[in-house]
């Protein structure tokens, strides 16, 4: 066995059923819905249930991922969970996710912020320490509900779901590759402490930001990799509206048809720490051995981490052992009306 | 229900942790002392089965004051895959498309919190398949 290989063994992914149209939110605030639907490529977005959080999403995506892995977990040593709407200010809620996979308790566990790109932080780190021996499993975890301001552009968008991977060196489902991460002091979107909603620098979220990071994460990777955009079956980056990410794989050199399969924000819209990871699970349910997958994802502050990954011969075995995600997403969607929605996500309160 | 309380109680919430009685095989959620069928104090820790079939339910419009937000809701009496029988809500379900017999699981959900400074309180609640 090669002693630096390590990768993904289990995975899965959970989307809640509830829906809202882009429609329904414009009627309210007088805006108009088609110019929205065309300027953002969404034409609905999940909603969380009142019963629903980052930490419930990620406790079903992880029992989907160990249904694939079927691993002991009690072998797991890290969790980590990567999210902009952990539950507690103050209270990890990777705790909670692993005892309620019966994974405590011996096992490290943190909670990441980095805004949209924490889950995929969770899964580098996950990643390498199982590249560095130091314990048979981790896992790496992406999720969020996310809030926009009512009225705000963001409302359009925001969204909710959770992906969940399990590293190991063994029994690999996809092995990584490479990985590559890029960071800069970017001040494109923030929530200061208190604050129910983030605020962002409108335009200054594109270019300076979400581009610079992504191309920048994208190119870097593939030279370290020495491969080409045409050597990849698949591709996905950060989704938080349809038009970024098919911008910047054109940049990059993708075609539509690479990150068509991973590209879920028209019906899902921005799951955050969830958004690249979720489009990653979306794709290994399809994925075929021998397939290259290449993931940039990216995080306003700002950030990209990129992963190359290679579909091994286990997959096919274990793609329908959990609902594939694309499933999730196209059915047993349940519609609500922007009054039901508001009170769903906490924007309006009962009286007490 | 008090922090104390629900922390003893994660085991069954979040794991569905039951006991297994060691001579007759009655399962006893939550875990007893003494199997009510034999008499016999020997138990092994089981895990109940996630996934059933609605027995009965019904919808409650008006709730007590903790679950007064949550309106109307749905409460049911599943009989799980090893024939035991628990009470959860049924959640993200509208009251016509719950059947008597209807195949439902058990997810992770909330299931109370404690204003918005409290814990916040988690265990299963069942979902149509
Ligand atoms: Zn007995």
């Amino acid at each position: 066995m090669d002693n630096n290989k390590a990768g993904i063994v289990g995975y899965g992914a959970y989307i809640p059923r509830y829906r809202i149209r882009v429609e329904e939110i414009a009627k309210v605030w007088g805006a108009d819905a088609n110019s929205y639907k065309k300027g953002l490529d969404v034409l609905e977005k999940s909603v969380p249930g009142p019963d629903q959080d980052t930490i419930s999403m990620s406790v079903e995506a992880t029992k989907y991922a160990l249904k694939r892995a079927k691993i002991d977990p009690q072998e797991i040593g890290a969790i980590y969970i990567g999210s902009e709407s952990h539950p507690y200010a103050v209270k990890p809620s990777g705790t909670i996710v692993a005892e309620a996979i019966m994974a405590t308790p011996d096992i490290h566990c943190a909670d990441y912020e980095f805004a949209c790109k924490a889950g995929s932080e969770a899964m580098f780190v996950s990643m390498s320490l199982i590249k560095a021996g130091e314990m048979k499993y981790a896992i790496g975890i992406g999720g969020d509900t996310s809030q926009g301001a009512p009225g705000d552009a963001l409302e359009y968008t925001t969204a909710a779901g959770s992906a969940s991977f399990i590293f190991g060196k063994d029994n690999l489902l996809a092995e990584c590759l490479y990985t590559h991460s890029y960071m800069t002091d970017t001040p494109d979107f923030w929530r200061r402490e208190y604050m129910h909603y983030p605020r962002h620098g409108g335009r200054f979220t594109g270019e300076p930001a979400y581009f610079k990071h992504t191309i920048g994460c994208g190119k870097k990777i593939l030279e370290k990799s020495g491969m080409n955009p045409s050597d990849f079956q698949w591709a996905v980056f950060h989704q938080p509206n349809g038009k970024f990410p098919k911008r910047a794989a054109k940049m990059l050199g993708f075609s539509f048809e690479q990150i068509k399969q991973g590209w879920l924000v028209p019906l899902l819209g921005n799951t955050y720490s969830g958004a690249s990871p979720i489009g990653l699970t979306a794709i290994l349910d399809v994925a075929k051995p021998g397939d290259l997958i290449f993931m940039v994802s990216y995080g306003s502050g700002s950030g990209s981490d990129g992963f190359i990954f290679k579909v091994t011969d286990k997959l096919p075995e274990v793609q329908n052992l959990a609902p594939h995600t694309r499933y999730q997403l196209e059915n047993n969607r349940i519609y609500l009306d922007y009054g039901t929605y508001t009170k769903y996500r906490g924007k309006i309160l009962k009286a007490e | 229900m008090s922090v104390a309380r629900y922390w003893r109680e994660i085991p069954r919430r979040y794991r569905l942790e039951a006991g297994k009685c060691s001579n007759c095989g009655y399962i006893a959620f939550p875990h007893r002392l003494v199997c009510p069928e034999c008499g016999s104090r020997k138990f092994e820790d089981y895990r109940l089965k996630d996934t059933g079939k609605i027995v009965s339910f019904t919808t409650i419009e008006v709730g007590p004051t903790e679950f007064s937000d949550q309106v109307p809701y749905n409460v049911g009496i599943i009989e799980l895959g090893d024939e035991v029988r628990i009470t959860a809500q049924i959640a993200d379900a509208d009251p016509k498309d719950i059947k008597i017999g209807g195949k439902v699981k058990l997810e992770f959900r909330k299931i109370q919190q404690d204003g918005h400074a409290g814990v916040i309180k988690y265990g299963y609640k069942a979902v149509l398949v």
